[in-house]
């Protein structure tokens, strides 16, 4: 079947999906649960650990609720999607196969302007770090790029590549639409406004002004108490979504604007220990399979 | 003879890192030829995002045998001794020669070390440059990196090419091997490159649209940009830094101009730029009339097919995008006054014992305020020229501020200098602050005096920086970094060798600079005393001392000695607050030791100095009561006590002398009662340069003084006359500088 990424945003997906399939990543679903960012999925943060090759792509919605707009900027958004590829151990061409993808949905090197600019990645959440660089494409960055060399105060080894695709701004750039609403979402004439315009101004609005608080804070304690008590059972992926579940809820405090800048570091804190944990737990019940199928291998 | 090529390839290397590993590429490949001995020659490095490449010319082809001798232990010692001598020079005992030394037998062992081919030495020099390489970050990758024993690279490595003439050095650094083949451009070329030698080297790779030698790139984006910009009509606007930096991200660079909407000019022009360099890495250009055009220019890799108009029409829509954000901060900030702004300045902190920025800001207010009720800084006259360098004009005199209008200025200036902190836009781009607060008091119709000391009160910052003149400006700037000075000394928050965490010696400094640039004449302790509420000195005395510290570090790089600046600094019990008479004596001082008169006055000084110390001689000032003093005469400079001495000499001057004056003493005494009151005279008008010249007149009586005179006469009154003559001498002296800290 012809894919249309030029002017259809679901094609564009589609069309990625068809290249890193080809490649011989698995194509994932979206993690069911709330989350700022692809790299939360366990597909990318859980598998980056220990010595399995992992190769997989995956459509995340993310959730920032800080950058609500109301629906009335032309960029923000408080609910978008990344595109999402984990490749470990990195392969050697792994610069050419994302140049390759961009290819496939309708972006010329040789008329458009590429460029891999400095840009390391850190998330103090997850105890993680990588190098790379954001992609630019005609000044615009479309891609972050990065190598991951820790994942939960853990050495990567091996390490992965992970690259997560803007895929509204990508889609806006081809397209050549400057309000993120104007997209085509198929090529039938549906809008990405039309799919989730109202749901940017409720969710703002909820975000910023209705969400009850104390229930908040409620919710925050008990996915803590949850965390602790899936990893005293010996359950880290349970314990690890909890982590996710407690994180989600800490930016809609911070949106709602109830956690004051000296507060805002103890509850950062108390979210990394959560994530750090889980992943401790993680590795330490893989660690003695792994092992002993990767002798070359050590935690 | 014959050239090397190393070309370290690699997935793109941040350009900031760039000339660091340049630097460390030609210093490794230096050391290694060092350990094996062999003359390096002429070595250039060159590097762009994709490799970092060294080329050294006539190199040998093989190093030259050596033959090296140990002396061993003589014929007859113990077998052990032997026996260690042979492991140690990794011979065989039989091989030992035996040699007279002194008449001794003596074991030696000769090593003939074969010459080496160059080739050999740089396949090992290779693989130790590349694991040696020091990045300030570095990463592992690939599959190999299941260990953490992998090689570590600023980014994954992805080839060497390594010719020694025309011939491959064949040698392997984790998995990756030398050869002869590259690769081109990342879009422009496609396939291997076989490079034959260090000579077709940048030719071919210019084939394959890459221009390796960076300083080539940087040249071609420095007169691109000048190019497009005036083939559009407008001038560059030039930065070096955005010239090496674009150089660092490109192989192939062409510059590329593109407009975006003039409606964007209404935001203040310095927010563009720094959106357009900071984030995207454009320059701006400017129109005929010096002021920002609505133009960008933006560096591609790439010689676009269709020109670059699709690369442009890019770049543009994602700069418009950044400049509506800035435009929207523009707006949001400019719907509250900066007094509200102000406001928010009560919930951030300054530091944890010096309280809230509202908090430092009421203290900068009152202390601002003060400097102008007390005359510190005053009001500017009429005809003076205010602002610096082009903006600079001349106060007309309905301008002219009364002290009242000053100091309320001062104050309303103060109370809104922080406020642009908490503003969208400085949130966004730290480095606006204060610029923005000016724009944004300007917005509000507040005075241009106050306006311009709210941009201005950061200033000076850095070395070169351009001091504030304007009286406004002068007590914002002057009170906010003694407040910094004060608060933190207060609290024991002190510098520590190379750490300065709170940038107290830049705050120092710029003081220093305040004062000098405005002829400001107070002492540091009465302000730490209103600072401090009129209590006490309180951490007046530290930042005394902190200051001097400075101004001498300051006036040593100015090509002051430092011995120079402790002669005009010290006042005998005290350092001297004023910082402004401080610099001017000691320039003064520095030019008249450079003086024929004053190096001879200075020896005359050492002679006097050195017989009045070891003759235990107190002159008058000896009769007061010793204050504990390591050196007695050390009170004659006491102020407090300047009076009493006075007088005590006095006294025995009208005494009539009981003998005959010899008449080179008689000089001296002539010489002293013109010179003394002269030089007093000049110290009360603070006319350095002519109490120097009061002391020259000194020169050549005390040098005939000491020619002719004896002063250790057998006559106990001839001595007592003739050595108070010479604390008379060094007391003068000390009234213009303390000599007894200059060295020499």
């Amino acid at each position: 079947m012809d894919r249309n990424p030029q002017n259809s945003f679901q094609d564009m997906i589609l069309a990625l999906h068809d290249f890193w399939s080809a490649q011989g990543c698995l194509i994932l679903q979206p993690y069911d649960m709330r989350m700022g960012a692809g790299t939360f999925h366990t597909a990318t943060t859980l598998r980056a650990l220990g010595p399995e090759p992992w190769n997989a792509a995956f459509v995340q919605p993310c959730r920032r609720p800080t950058d609500g707009r109301y629906g009335e900027n032309p960029n923000r958004l408080q609910h978008y999607y990344q595109y999402q590829v984990i490749l470990k151990p990195s392969p050697p061409d792994i610069q050419d196969l994302y140049l390759k993808s961009l290819e496939v949905i309708g972006i010329d090197p040789l008329k458009h302007d590429i460029r891999f600019v400095e840009d390391d990645w850190e998330s103090p959440t997850l105890g993680a770090w990588g190098l790379g660089w954001e992609v630019w494409c005609d000044g615009m960055e479309v891609t972050q790029f990065t190598y991951f060399q820790q994942m939960g105060g853990f050495d990567c080894k091996p390490v992965a590549g992970e690259l997560t695709y803007g895929l509204e701004r990508l889609a806006m750039y081809i397209q050549g639409v400057d309000n993120v609403y104007d997209l085509a979402f198929n090529d039938r004439g549906v809008s990405y406004g039309d799919v989730f315009l109202e749901n940017e101004k409720q969710m703002s609005k909820w975000n910023f002004e209705v969400a009850e608080t104390d229930a908040l804070f409620d919710l925050f304690n008990k996915a803590e108490a949850e965390c602790r008590n899936a990893l005293a059972n010996d359950v880290p992926i349970a314990a690890y979504e909890q982590a996710v579940e407690a994180s989600h809820i800490f930016n809609l405090l911070q949106a709602r604007g109830v956690i004051s800048v000296q507060e805002r570091a103890s509850y950062m804190g108390r979210v990394r220990d959560l994530a750090r944990g889980s992943c401790e737990a993680h590795m330490a019940k893989e660690a003695p399979a792994w092992a002993e199928k990767y002798p070359e291998w050590s935690k | 003879m014959s050239d090397f090529l190393l070309e370290l390839r690699s997935e793109e290397i941040p350009a900031r890192m760039q000339a660091g590993a340049r630097a460390e590429l030609e210093k490794l490949f230096r050391r290694e030829l060092d350990a094996a001995g062999v003359e390096a020659g002429e070595i250039t490095v060159w590097s762009t995002p994709r490799r970092l490449a060294l080329i050294a010319r006539g190199l040998p082809l093989a190093t030259e045998a050596v033959s090296e001798e140990l002396k061993g232990p003589p014929v007859g010692a113990p077998d052990q001794a032997v026996e260690g001598f042979c492991r140690k020079a990794g011979v065989d005992k039989g091989d030992l020669e035996t040699r007279d030394v002194k008449g001794r037998a003596t074991y030696f062992a000769v090593k003939n070390i074969p010459g080496r081919a160059t080739a050999d030495l740089l396949a090992e020099a290779i693989p130790a440059i590349v694991r040696d390489f020091s990045w300030p970050k570095s990463m592992r990758w690939g599959g190999a990196s299941i260990s953490t024993e992998s090689l570590r690279w600023v980014r994954p490595l992805s080839g060497i090419v390594a010719l020694l003439g025309d011939e491959v050095v064949d040698c392997e650094v984790h998995g990756v091997t030398s050869g002869a083949v590259t690769l081109g451009h990342r879009f422009h070329h496609s396939g291997d490159i076989t490079i034959g030698n260090a000579d077709d080297y940048a030719v071919k790779l210019r084939a394959a649209h890459v221009i390796v030698d960076h300083e080539e790139r940087q040249d071609l984006i420095r007169s691109g940009a000048a190019k497009v910009a005036s083939e559009a009509g407008l001038r560059l606007v030039e930065d070096e830094g955005l010239v090496i930096e674009n150089a660092g991200l490109t192989e192939w660079p062409v510059p590329l101009l593109g407009r975006f909407e003039e409606d964007f000019l209404e935001v203040p022009p310095e927010t563009i730029q720094l959106t357009a360099r900071v984030n995207q890495k454009y320059f701006v250009c400017e129109d005929e009339k010096g002021e920002l055009a609505n133009a960008f220019i933006c560096t591609a890799n790439i010689e676009a097919e269709d020109g670059g108009a699709r690369v442009v029409d890019g770049n543009r829509k994602v700069l418009a995008a950044r400049l509506s954000d800035a435009r929207f901060f523009w707006d949001v900030d400019r719907k509250k006054t900066l007094a509200e702004h102000a406001k928010g300045l009560e919930r951030i902190t300054f530091h944890e014992k010096l309280g809230t920025v509202a908090d430092k800001v009421e203290r900068v207010a009152k202390l601002a305020r003060w400097l102008v009720e007390e005359g510190i800084v005053v009001p500017a006259e009429a005809g003076t020229a205010t602002g610096q360098g082009a903006t600079s004009t001349a106060i007309p005199a309905s301008a002219v501020l009364t002290k009242d209008q000053l100091a309320d200025m001062a104050e309303q200036a103060a109370r809104l200098a922080k406020a642009d902190l908490v503003t969208e836009m400085v949130g966004e781009f730290p480095e606006l602050q204060g610029l923005m607060g000016g724009y944004y008091a300007r917005a509000e119709d507040l005075p241009d005096a106050v306006a311009d000391a709210i941009r201005d009160h950061y200033k000076p910052v850095g070395q070169g920086d351009d001091v504030p003149t304007a009286p406004v400006t002068v007590a914002v700037s002057l009170a906010d970094k003694l407040d910094t000075l004060f608060g933190f000394f207060n609290i024991g928050e002190l510098p520590t060798g190379s750490k300065d965490p709170f940038a107290l010696r830049r705050a120092a400094i710029a003081v220093i600079r305040l004062i000098e640039a405005n002829g400001i004449r107070v002492l540091v302790s009465e302000m730490a005393r209103y600072w401090n509420t009129g209590d006490t000195v309180g951490p007046g005395l530290q930042v005394e001392d902190f200051l001097h510290d400075r101004l001498g570090v300051m006036m040593k790089e100015a090509g002051v000695r430092y011995d120079v600046v402790q002669a005009s600094t010290d006042l005998g019990t005290r350092l001297d607050g004023d910082i402004w008479r401080v610099r001017r004596r000691a320039a003064a001082l520095q030019g008249f030791l450079g003086t024929e008169d004053g190096a001879n006055l200075l020896a005359g000084y050492k002679r006097a100095a050195n017989i009045l110390k070891k003759e235990d001689w107190h002159g008058a000032e000896g009769e007061i009561a010793r204050t504990g003093e390591e050196d007695p005469l050390a009170i004659v400079d006491d102020p407090d006590l300047q009076s009493v001495v006075a007088a005590k000499m006095e006294q025995r001057r009208a005494s009539e002398l009981s003998y005959a004056a010899e008449p080179a003493e008689k000089a001296l005494m002539d010489a002293l009662a013109n010179s003394e009151p002269a030089a007093s005279r000049a110290i009360a008008a603070e006319d350095f340069s002519a109490a120097m010249a009061a002391l020259a007149a000194l020169r050549a009586p005390i040098d005939r003084f000491f020619e002719e005179v004896t002063v250790n006469a057998d006559e106990e009154n001839k001595r007592a006359h003739r050595l108070d003559l010479l604390a008379r001498f060094r007391a003068a002296v000390h009234k213009v500088a303390d000599f007894s800290r200059i060295e020499g």
